[in-house]
C-alpha cells in the first residue's frame, strides 16, 4: 500500500536526531513520571491474593479480587456465590511468595537475553557499537511499554500480570529483530560503497522503511484482531504486544541507528582533538 | 533438483501434514494424537503449587526427601484417575516447590486434602477370618501402633543369602521395641506394610526380630527396591507442605477462549493475506500460499511433538505468523529494487533471495535466542520453569523455525516456477 507512494529518494533521516530524542524523551519521561507517582498496578500474580471470576445466570461475567484473606472468609464468599446459582469459571489463589520470585526471574531473563543479544550482534557486525546501540534500543522499548502500562493502570485500572511479563520479553526480541534488518543494510552498503556512517545510515533507513512498516502492519493486524475478538483474558496482553511492536518499529532507526550515528560522530570529533 | 520436483515434494509434505492436522480418525497403527493437547487454561483444570518446609531436614538428606515427597504426591495424584496429571519439582532461592497440574479437576479442596496429607506408613497384623462354611478363608488387616514415626531410615541393601536387592529398615529405639513385640506375636504369619493405606509389601515373619532393624526381601528388581525405600523414607520423613498457589479454570471458560482466539486468528490471518495481495499482487499470493503451508505444518508439528497449547501459546503462534510474512516482505522489497538492475527477472529473484537471507538469518537467530531463554529447555532454576511464559516461547520458537522453511524454501521454489512459466508464455 505505502510501498507505491513512498519516496525512495534519499531522506536525511539522521538530521532530525534531536526530534527523535524529544519524542522518545517525552514518552519515556511520562512513563517514568507515572511509574514514580503511581507505580504499576500489580495483579494477584505479584501481590498475592485471590481472584475469582463468576458467570451469572444471565450470562454476564464478573471478576472479583480479594487481598490475601484467610481461608474461612474465602470459603464463605465462595459458598455465598454458589447459593446464588452463579458458576465459578475461574479461581486463582496466589501466595505472597510468588510475586518476588516472578520479578527476580524476569529480571534474570532480561539480563541474559540482553547479554546474549549484545554478544550476537557484536559478533555478527564485528562492532561493540552496533551491539550496545541495539541493546539500548531494546531498553528504550521496555521502558516505553512499562511506562505505558503504569499510565494505563492509573487511568484505566489495567493490572500487570504474568502475561505482561511475557509481552515485555517478546518486545525485547522483536525490537532486536527489526534493528538487525536495519543494521544488515548498513553492513551491506558499507561493504559495497563505503562512506560516512551518517550517509550510510540515511540510505539504509530509506531502503528498509517500507519493509519495516509493512512488517509491522502484518503484526499489528494480527494483534488488533486479538484485541478486538480474542476475549478479555488475552486483551491486555495483546495491547502490551502492540505497544511493544510500535515502539520496536520506531526504535530501530530512530533510537538504535540514531545512537550509532551519534556515537560514531562523537568518536570522530574526539579523535580530531 | 528442478523447482518443479521440489514443489511436488513440498506438496506431498503439505498433504501429509494436512492429513495429520485434520481431526479425522487415523488408523490405529499410526500413533498420532487426534487432538492438539490443550493446557489447563484452555481445557479447564487445576494447578496447585505446594511449598515444602525443609527447614527441619539436614541438607544432605534434602534431595532424597524432596524426591520421595514428589513420588508420594505423584502416587496420590494418580489416585484421582485423571488422564495425564503432571507433577514436577521446582526450586528457587532455597524454596522447594511441587507443582501439580490436574486437567479436568475443578474441586481443588478435595485435591488439596488428599495431596497435602503427610505420608502414612503403617505396619499391620494380618488377622485371618475363618470362613463359616469352610470355603476360602479371608483376611483382614489390624493396624499396629508401629508407624512411620518409628522409622529412622530406610535404604537399599542386598540379601546376604540370595544376593538379591532388598530394603532395609532402621527403627528408632521405641520403634525397635514395638517391632520386636509384633514379630514375636506373628511368627510364621505375614505382617503387612501399608503406605497411605495401600499394601506395599507383606513379608512373612520368620522369627522374632530384636535390635531395631529389619529387611524386606522379595523378588525386587533394583529399581523396585529403590522406589520402595524412597517411599518408606517418605513415610519416615514426611515433609510438611503448604499450598502457595492455586488456579482453577472452568472448562467453559477454556472453550470460550479457544473459540474466541480461533476467530481472532482467522480474521487476523485474513487481513494479513489481503494486505500481502494488495501490497505485492502476484508475489503476495505466493506469500499467502506459503502462509497456508506454514499453518498446516505448524498444526501437524503441534500434534507430533506434542506441544501443550496454552492461551499465551496461541498468541505466540499468531505472532510467529507475523514473522513468517516478514521473510517474504524482506525478499519482495529487495526484489523491487533488484528488478530494475537486472535484465532477467529470474536473476533479480535469485539475488533478492540471497541478499535478504543474511538479515533474515541474523534477525531470526536473535529472536530464537530470546525464545530459548523464555522456554528454558534445560530447566534452569533461575529462569521461569513452567507456566504461560514457557508455552508462549515454545510456539514462538517453533513458528520461527517453520517460517524460515516456508518463507524461504516454499516461496522461492514457487516463484522460480512462476517466473519460468511466465517467460515461456512470452
Amino acid at each position: 500500500m505505502i510501498s507505491e507512494a513512498w519516496p525512495t529518494a534519499s531522506v536525511n533521516w539522521m538530521k532530525y536526531r534531536w526530534l527523535y530524542l524529544v519524542i522518545s524523551g517525552t514518552v519515556i519521561f511520562c512513563g517514568i513520571f507515572s511509574l514514580y507517582k503511581w507505580r504499576l498496578k500489580l495483579g494477584v500474580d505479584f501481590t498475592g491474593g485471590t481472584l475469582i471470576e463468576y458467570k451469572f445466570s444471565d450470562g454476564k461475567k464478573q471478576v472479583f479480587k480479594y487481598s490475601p484473606t484467610d481461608e474461612k472468609d474465602l470459603e464463605k464468599i465462595r459458598l455465598d456465590f454458589k447459593n446464588q446459582k452463579t458458576e465459578e469459571v475461574r479461581f486463582e489463589n496466589v501466595g505472597p511468595s510468588i510475586g518476588p520470585e516472578l520479578i527476580k526471574k524476569t529480571i534474570t531473563a532480561i539480563i541474559i537475553s540482553a547479554g546474549g543479544i549484545l554478544l550476537w550482534i557484536t559478533l555478527r557486525f564485528k562492532s561493540f557499537k552496533f551491539g550496545l546501540s541495539a541493546v539500548l534500543g531494546m531498553f528504550h522499548d521496555s521502558l516505553v511499554l512499562v511506562g505505558s502500562f503504569s499510565l494505563l493502570g492509573h487511568f484505566m485500572g489495567v493490572e500487570v500480570d504474568f502475561l505482561f511479563v511475557t509481552a515485555l520479553l517478546t518486545t525485547l526480541s522483536f525490537s532486536v529483530h527489526d534493528t538487525i534488518v536495519n543494521y544488515d543494510r548498513i553492513r551491506e552498503i558499507k561493504k559495497k560503497s563505503g562512506g560516512e556512517l551518517y550517509d550510510i545510515a540515511n540510505e539504509a533507513t530509506s531502503e528498509t522503511m517500507v519493509r519495516s512498516l509493512n512488517n509491522s502492519f502484518t503484526i499489528i493486524f494480527m494483534l488488533l484482531a486479538l484485541i478486538l475478538l480474542g476475549g478479555e483474558t488475552i486483551k491486555w496482553f495483546a495491547v502490551a504486544l502492540l505497544i511493544g511492536t510500535v515502539s520496536g518499529t520506531y526504535s530501530s532507526p530512530f533510537v538504535s541507528v540514531a545512537i550509532l550515528v551519534t556515537w560514531d560522530r562523537l568518536e570522530k570529533k574526539l579523535r580530531k582533538i | 533438483m528442478s523447482p518443479l520436483k521440489k514443489i511436488i515434494l513440498i506438496f506431498i509434505l503439505f498433504l501429509v501434514c494436512l492429513y495429520i492436522s485434520l481431526p479425522v480418525k487415523k488408523p490405529s497403527k499410526i500413533k498420532i494424537n487426534n487432538e492438539v493437547k490443550l493446557g489447563l487454561d484452555l481445557a479447564g483444570g487445576s494447578r496447585l503449587v505446594f511449598e515444602a518446609d525443609t527447614s527441619k531436614i539436614s541438607s544432605e538428606k534434602k534431595a532424597s526427601s524432596l524426591e520421595s515427597l514428589r513420588n508420594t504426591i505423584e502416587r496420590r495424584v494418580n489416585l484421582f484417575g485423571i488422564s495425564e496429571p503432571n507433577v514436577q519439582t521446582s526450586n528457587f532461592q532455597g524454596k522447594d516447590r511441587i507443582v501439580v497440574e490436574l486437567p479436568g479437576i475443578n474441586d481443588t479442596k478435595e485435591a488439596q486434602v488428599l495431596i497435602g496429607r503427610t505420608a502414612q506408613l503403617v505396619f499391620a497384623e494380618v488377622v485371618e477370618i475363618p470362613d463359616k462354611d469352610g470355603a476360602t478363608p479371608s483376611a483382614s488387616l489390624k493396624p499396629t501402633d508401629l508407624t512411620g514415626a518409628d522409622l529412622a531410615e530406610s535404604a537399599v541393601t542386598f540379601d546376604q543369602n540370595t544376593g538379591k536387592p532388598a530394603v532395609s529398615l532402621t527403627f528408632t529405639k521405641e520403634g525397635g521395641d514395638k517391632f520386636a513385640k509384633i514379630t514375636g506375636n506373628n511368627v510364621g504369619k505375614p505382617v503387612a506394610i501399608l503406605l497411605d493405606f495401600e499394601i506395599v509389601s507383606a513379608p512373612n515373619v520368620q522369627e522374632k526380630i530384636v535390635g531395631g532393624t529389619a529387611q524386606i526381601t522379595g523378588s525386587f528388581t533394583l529399581d523396585e527396591a529403590k522406589n520402595l525405600s524412597i517411599q518408606l523414607n517418605a513415610g519416615a520423613l514426611p515433609v510438611p507442605v503448604k499450598v502457595v498457589e492455586e488456579r482453577t479454570i472452568g472448562a467453559t471458560l477454556g472453550a470460550e477462549s479457544i473459540s474466541k482466539s480461533v476467530v481472532a486468528g482467522l480474521v487476523g490471518l485474513g487481513m494479513v493475506m489481503l494486505f500481502m495481495i494488495i501490497s505485492y499482487k502476484g508475489l503476495g499470493l505466493v506469500a499467502d500460499i506459503g502462509l497456508i503451508v506454514f499453518g498446516v505444518i505448524t498444526l501437524a508439528l503441534y500434534k507430533l511433538i506434542p506441544v501443550v497449547l496454552t492461551l499465551p501459546g496461541i498468541a505466540g503462534f499468531l505472532l510467529s505468523v507475523g514473522m513468517a510474512v516478514d521473510s517474504n516482505i524482506l525478499i519482495f522489497e529487495r526484489f523491487k529494487e533488484e528488478k530494475d538492475k537486472h535484465s532477467l527477472v529470474s536473476d533479480a529473484l535469485e539475488i533478492s533471495f540471497g541478499r535478504a537471507w543474511d538479515s533474515i538469518r541474523d534477525a531470526n537467530i536473535a529472536t530464537l535466542l530470546t525464545a530459548f531463554i523464555l522456554a528454558n529447555p534445560l530447566d534452569w532454576n533461575f529462569l521461569h520453569t513452567s507456566g504461560p511464559v514457557r508455552g508462549f516461547a515454545i510456539t514462538l520458537a517453533l513458528g520461527i523455525a517453520i517460517s524460515l522453511f516456508t518463507g524461504i524454501i516454499v516461496s522461492r521454489n514457487l516463484l522460480r516456477l512462476f517466473v519460468k512459466e511466465r517467460k515461456e508464455k512470452k
